[in-house]
């Protein structure tokens, strides 16, 4: 089975919903021009990153009476979106949020569970924690949602894994840092290395859609990637530019990758729990 | 272990794009410079004027009577070779009287009254062009606080806060900025003589492999002496950083209400751009 893969690598408005909101809707449609099945955008792609006291201000919620859902989800019935936006759940909370949307319907959303508050970052100043790691059945098989820290800690990928993700879909407002000689930013060479490691030892996909532009002084590298089960590397967007990106996927990779190197099948899942509880003094 | 080189490229793309972005997102499309002459402000003018084309930089030579006439030349040699727009701003008209009501002033109220007569025109010469003003420091000067509050440090976006002084150098050479002008010693030109190195009482060289350590590789004191730099330097450093902390941050607010500018009303400068 093939799917053509699209990667958003915008920028965006920051606190400017609407206008971030017509940029996906024309993007869908460009995407859509060119036949691609599946249309990621970056982390808080429908609100911009560093929101600090406009989070509780630009927040959603991902159902069909939502002024910003509703076109995305007419959208969606004839391509998947996962979208980025900051969610506010029934208590009240606001979450860093991603969804993914099809045939009209959200199929999943997943809350952003590690908020990096250290160095440059203060997500969790701002926002609630997300409390679980989901994988979900799509069209195109079962898939996992990560959103940018999530996938800095080996556990969520691990948990997809084993939960039967067959495509890991990471979603990134990745601020570059870290200028050496070298021609990418440390930044940038560490997820690349983590993405492809994540891919290789996963024997998956992994799918990393980054946004590009400035929030005052930060810079945004994207740089977005597919890596296929094997931990080649498919397709990859410039740096610090804004892109739409197409990638032919053969969904039947997970089959041959599989065949050679059954990493899944001999994981010692019960060694792990078992390690897990004795590790955690249970 | 220390290795302060930096690719070219990347920074270039990036602190041009920054330059843009934030000049368009403020609903400018042109920027102000006061150029010196110097290296920083030599650099920031190339990086402003790809960003936004030289036809779209004003660049000022705000020169004080004894100001080098080197100075003078070097900016020229920048404005002709950028395209840049240009004027020519003597401070001593406006200085002199100040300088005459309190002959008693010493070399640093007399610097810090030029630096802040320069910040002066560079507004006053904003709004006429309706361009915003573009920093020149460095991130040695910024640790050290060798610069005047106000002053040169006042700018509406700074491309070059974050590149050490010996980074700027290694920028600014690949850029094709001109060899006098990499060549010279570094100076404020506040005073006939006067270099940034003979006042600090270090090199560039020294004391941006030693703050590498200390701010970027989060080394102690300690640690750094361990590595090598005398202990007397290491002390001196840290101390002027830290006496200077007042000059990289806005000046505290007392908080009295629930919601206050700077604590807990927090938005980036970007909002709703």
């Amino acid at each position: 089975m093939k799917l053509n893969l699209a990667l958003a690598q915008i920028n965006t408005r920051l606190g400017n919903i609407d206008a971030n909101l017509a940029k996906h809707l024309e993007l869908i449609q460009e995407a859509q021009a060119r036949e691609a099945d599946l249309l990621i955008f970056p982390e808080l792609s429908l609100t911009g990153y560093v929101l600090q006291d406009l989070a509780t201000a630009v927040a959603h919620r991902p159902t069909a009476d939502d002024p910003v859902f509703r076109p995305l989800l007419k959208a969606s019935q004839d391509i998947d979106l996962v979208v980025g936006f900051v969610d506010e759940d029934r208590r009240n909370r606001f979450y860093i949020a991603a969804a993914y949307l099809s045939r009209g319907q959200v199929l999943h959303v997943h809350h952003k569970v590690y908020l990096p508050t250290y160095g440059l970052f203060d997500e969790g100043r701002f926002f609630a924690w997300g409390d679980g790691v989901q994988a979900f059945d799509t069209r195109f098989g079962r898939l996992g949602i990560l959103i940018c820290e999530d996938f800095w800690h080996a556990s969520p990928p691990y948990l997809l894994w084993l939960d039967g993700a067959e495509m890991l879909l990471f979603a990134s407002a990745s601020p570059g840092r870290g200028l050496t000689a070298e021609p990418q930013l440390e930044s940038a060479r560490w997820v690349e290395h983590i993405n492809r490691a994540y891919a290789s030892l996963f024997t998956t996909f992994v799918v990393h859609a980054n946004r590009v532009g400035f929030e005052d002084g930060l810079n945004f590298w994207g740089g977005s990637t597919a890596f296929d089960p094997n931990g080649e590397l498919i397709v990859k967007a410039p740096y610090n530019e804004e892109a739409l990106i197409l990638a032919e996927i053969d969904l039947n990779q997970l089959h041959r990758t599989r065949a050679r190197l059954p990493l899944l099948r001999d994981e010692r899942t019960a060694l792990v729990m078992r390690e897990m509880r004795r590790i955690l003094g249970e | 272990m220390i290795d302060l080189s930096i690719n070219i490229e990347l920074a270039r793309t990036i602190l041009t794009g920054f330059i843009r972005s934030e000049i368009m997102r403020a609903g400018f499309s042109r920027a102000v410079i006061n150029l010196s002459g110097g290296l920083d402000s030599t650099l920031a003018c190339y990086l402003t004027a790809e960003a936004l084309g030289g036809e779209n930089v004003l660049a000022l030579r705000v020169p004080y009577s004894s100001s080098s006439v080197d100075s003078l030349d070097h900016a020229q040699m920048v404005i002709e070779a950028l395209g840049l727009q240009s004027m020519t701003i003597p401070i001593s008209e406006m200085t002199d009287p100040l300088f005459e009501r309190f002959p008693e002033a010493g070399p640093v109220r007399r610097g810090n009254i030029m630096a802040r007569l320069r910040m002066i025109v560079l507004y006053d010469q904003s709004e006429a062009f309706r361009g915003l003003p573009i920093g020149t420091g460095n991130k040695t000067e910024i640790l050290l606080g060798y610069t005047t509050l106000f002053g040169d440090s006042a700018c509406a976006i700074n491309p070059l806060g974050d590149l050490y002084k010996t980074q700027v150098r290694q920028l600014a050479r690949a850029i094709g900025v001109p060899g006098v002008i990499l060549d010279k010693a570094p100076t404020a030109d506040l005073w006939v003589g006067q270099t940034d190195e003979g006042e600090l009482g270090f090199t560039y060289e020294e004391v941006d492999r030693l703050l590498y350590l200390l701010v970027d590789q989060r080394f102690s004191p300690e640690e750094c002496v361990t590595t090598g730099f005398d202990e007397k330097f290491v002390r001196n450093v840290v101390e002027r950083v830290r006496r200077n902390h007042f000059k990289r941050i806005l000046p505290p607010i007392a908080k009295l209400s629930n919601r206050t500018v700077g604590y807990d009303f927090l938005y980036l400068r970007d909002w709703g751009t």
